[in-house]
């Protein structure tokens, strides 16, 4: 049984051999002369300004936290649109199936409203 | 494919579809209100509670009815248990009104919508029939309780609080789903009444379903807020804005009792004999350190929470003693009492925080218990009412807690658990010690603060009216308990 | 062969770190979160199991909700963590301390 699982273990070595051969290409093969300039964080140009490890804007969350909620919505999508053909080639579904999402999207659109309305979805 | 498809009939899920309706419509019609008060809102917010009310008793009947393929169920005893949560909610609403207007941080549009959405989950819980069901309504109840307890955004102990209560009430979630996957994979259903019925004919796995009873307990008791689980409750019930306290300690207990009659005694009661010995740890175990460790509280909010743990464990007496050995005789005076329980408990605690948001006012809390100091001579009226509900809470004969406790004791007794029957009036006897307390600071301390309570009359005239409920049920029971016993007779088959 | 029983073993290993992880863990509250999250994935890989097992749709259904359910539940959750940071100044489980007794 364990045999049929070769393909994967295939797929695994070459993903990983892909991913660490360039690396250890360019490590090797390079011509490494570093001086100061070269090993001093570059930033577009400019001297950095401060530390890369700073603290996220807390707005980020906030729209993190909006993007989850839509985002898993959008899932009970699909299941519907795989069978959207036999919903409409049915008879007794035929509305049913519409109306039923139209609600679900119609809550949804409420609460986007009130988050938009609220402000959450402006950066400034 | 769905050719065979039949539209689900909406009528019993009727006071849902409204109320979801109409949370919808406040959550944006709020945008437009302007005035701080928010009076439009809340108006619109009670007449949907009333509109709920009166939705389910139209569409109440004594039969009992599923719809969406058996997912929810619509009983005598969920149409009794959502007029008591309308009713529970309506009041807890007029009560904060003046608390939430007195502190600037708490959004109060969406106060109120939440407090719907907390009522709408509620009210999905005692109507589930599918452990789907019951999860969504348990989690559409607490993600609203959560935000509501960090409503108050400057306060960092309601914050702190909103913390605790998040993490462990999404432990509780996950150790009931982890229960409610084992029990799907030792009957092969999800349907509760379902899975009642698979438990009696065919033999299922043994292992895996103790597994999954003893995860399924141990959510609830996290949800109940039994010992050993009850560690959020003293928390949030300290560090919540008073007004939200007030709501969490009243109208979720019904829903909770809702679901463990359903999930234990619709879904599990051929598995009585399992769940019967962990119940009674948990009972003895609230009982004893709710009642010990608020003896030792200063602050009355948290020994309320105390109080709270001692009173579900003395409510879990009541299921417990339903079915003994297989023995159901006494099946429908045990969990009418467990009921009866519920509700006088719901409505002597509405009245105790009812006017402990009378004392507070804005920029104080009025959450100590020194603060009720010489109660009496600011106000006799309301210190008699603090009274009464301290003595119901106490169960001093002829208030309506000493008829609950007797009802329960009386359940105990006849399914032969005399040592239970003991250690509850034991119990009992050490928790009237803190009670009495309070009525001794009302009375008979000298009062720190001299102002008379203000307040809206209409405000008054309600916590007044609920207190007195709280002695008039003392007096009358049988009214409400016979009820109790009604819807259950016509819920249980 | 891989039968139910690795399933359900993974599953409740899974859930045996999640539980650990609340309850030992003493330092970042987003580590909380995350173990939060972990236990409803385990719950998740349990119901698919038995699913698959019973060929039975229902416990596949479930999943979809319990996943859409835990995103609501870690927008609140991060919601409340911005706010205590706000107040408090920390994530650290330990600050935590204000309510006793």
């Amino acid at each position: 049984m364990l045999e049929n699982y070769f393909p994967i273990l295939m797929f695994i070595l070459v993903g990983l051999a892909i991913g660490v051969l360039p690396v250890l290409m360019g490590w090797l093969l390079a011509p490494s002369r570093p001086d100061s300039e070269k090993l001093s964080p570059y930033e577009c140009g400019f001297e950095a300004f401060e530390d890369a490890r700073m603290k996220f804007d807390v707005r980020y969350y906030l729209i993190a936290i909006i993007f989850i909620l839509f985002d898993l919505e959008i899932a009970f999508l699909f299941p519907w649109a795989t069978v959207f053909k036999d919903i409409v080639a049915s008879e007794p579904m035929r509305f049913f199936g519409f109306i039923e999402v139209a609600i679900f999207l119609t809550i949804i659109l409420v609460g986007d409203a009130y988050a938009w309305a609220k402000g959450a979805l402006d950066w400034e | 494919m769905f050719n065979d498809f039949v539209a689900p009939s909406l009528y019993p899920a009727a006071p849902e579809i409204f109320l979801l309706f109409m949370a919808c419509v406040i959550l944006l019609v709020d945008l437009g209100v302007k005035s701080p008060r928010r009076t439009l809102t809340f108006v619109l917010t009670q007449l949907t509670l009333l509109g709920c009310a009166a939705i389910t008793l139209l569409t109440s009947n004594t039969e009992v009815v599923y719809t969406f393929s058996g997912m929810f169920v619509d009983d005598m005893m969920a149409d009794l248990l959502k007029l008591l949560v309308y009713g529970a909610v309506m009041l807890a609403l007029f009560y904060s009104r003046e608390y939430i207007q007195d502190r600037q941080a708490i959004p109060k549009g969406e106060y109120f919508v939440l407090a719907l959405l907390a009522t709408l989950g509620m009210l999905v819980m005692i109507s589930a029939n599918h452990f789907l069901t019951l999860y969504l309504g348990l989690e559409m109840m607490s993600l609203s309780l959560y935000a509501m307890v960090a409503l108050n955004r400057e306060s960092a102990i309601s914050t702190e609080a909103a913390m605790k209560y998040f993490i462990l009430g999404a432990l509780a979630s996950g150790l009931l789903l982890y229960g409610m996957s084992m029990i799907y994979g030792a009957t092969g259903s999800l349907e509760i009444t379902e899975v009642g019925e698979r438990l009696y004919t065919y033999s299922v796995d043994k292992s895996v379903l103790v597994f999954g009873i003893v995860f399924l307990v141990a959510g609830l008791a996290f949800k109940l807020g039994v010992v050993p689980f009850h560690m959020w409750v003293p928390d949030v019930y300290h560090g919540a804005p008073t007004s939200v306290t007030l709501f969490i300690a009243a109208a979720p207990k019904l829903a909770a009792f809702a679901i463990v009659m359903r999930l234990l005694v619709s879904g599990l009661i051929t598995q009585a004999a399992d769940w019967q010995g962990m119940l009674i740890v948990l009972s003895v175990l609230s009982m004893g350190i709710g009642n010990l460790v608020a003896i030792a509280q200063t602050n009355i909010k948290r020994m309320l929470a105390y109080s709270a743990i001692s009173h579900m464990g003395f409510m879990l007496l009541g299921i417990v003693t339903g079915v003994v050995g297989g023995d159901a005789r006494f099946a429908l005076n045990a969990y009418s009492s467990a009921m009866f329980y519920v509700v006088t408990y719901v409505l002597t605690t509405l009245a105790g925080f009812g006017l402990i948001m009378m004392l507070t006012r804005a920029g104080f809390e009025s959450d100590e218990l020194d603060d009720f100091k010489g109660l009496n001579k600011r106000s006799p009226w309301f210190a008699a009412m603090m009274m009464f509900v301290m003595l119901s809470m106490a169960g001093i004969p002829f208030f309506v807690g000493f008829f609950a406790k007797f009802s329960v004791l009386q359940a105990v007794v006849a399914a032969g658990y005399y040592w239970l029957a003991v250690a509850a009036v034991l119990f009992s006897l050490v928790g009237a010690f803190y009670y009495l307390r309070v009525v001794k600071l009302m009375y008979f301390d000298e009062p720190k603060i001299q102002e008379p309570i203000e307040g809206p009359l209409f405000i008054k005239v309600l916590v007044s009216a609920n207190g007195l409920a709280v002695a008039a049920l003392g007096l009358f029971p049988q009214f409400l308990m016979s009820l109790c016993a009604y819807a259950l007779m016509r819920s249980l088959t | 062969m891989l039968s139910l029983s690795h399933f359900l073993i993974l599953g409740a290993i899974l859930f045996a770190i999640s539980i650990v992880g609340i309850f030992l863990n003493r330092k970042n509250l987003i580590v909380l979160l995350m173990a939060i999250e972990l236990m409803l994935l385990s719950v998740n890989m349990n119901f698919v199991a038995f699913s698959r097992y019973m060929q039975d749709p229902n416990g596949q259904l479930f999943v979809f909700f319990i996943l859409a359910v835990a995103a609501a539940e870690a927008a609140v959750g991060l919601a409340i963590l911005v706010l205590l940071f706000r107040n408090l100044k920390t994530i650290h489980v330990d600050d935590l301390d204000s309510l006793k007794g």
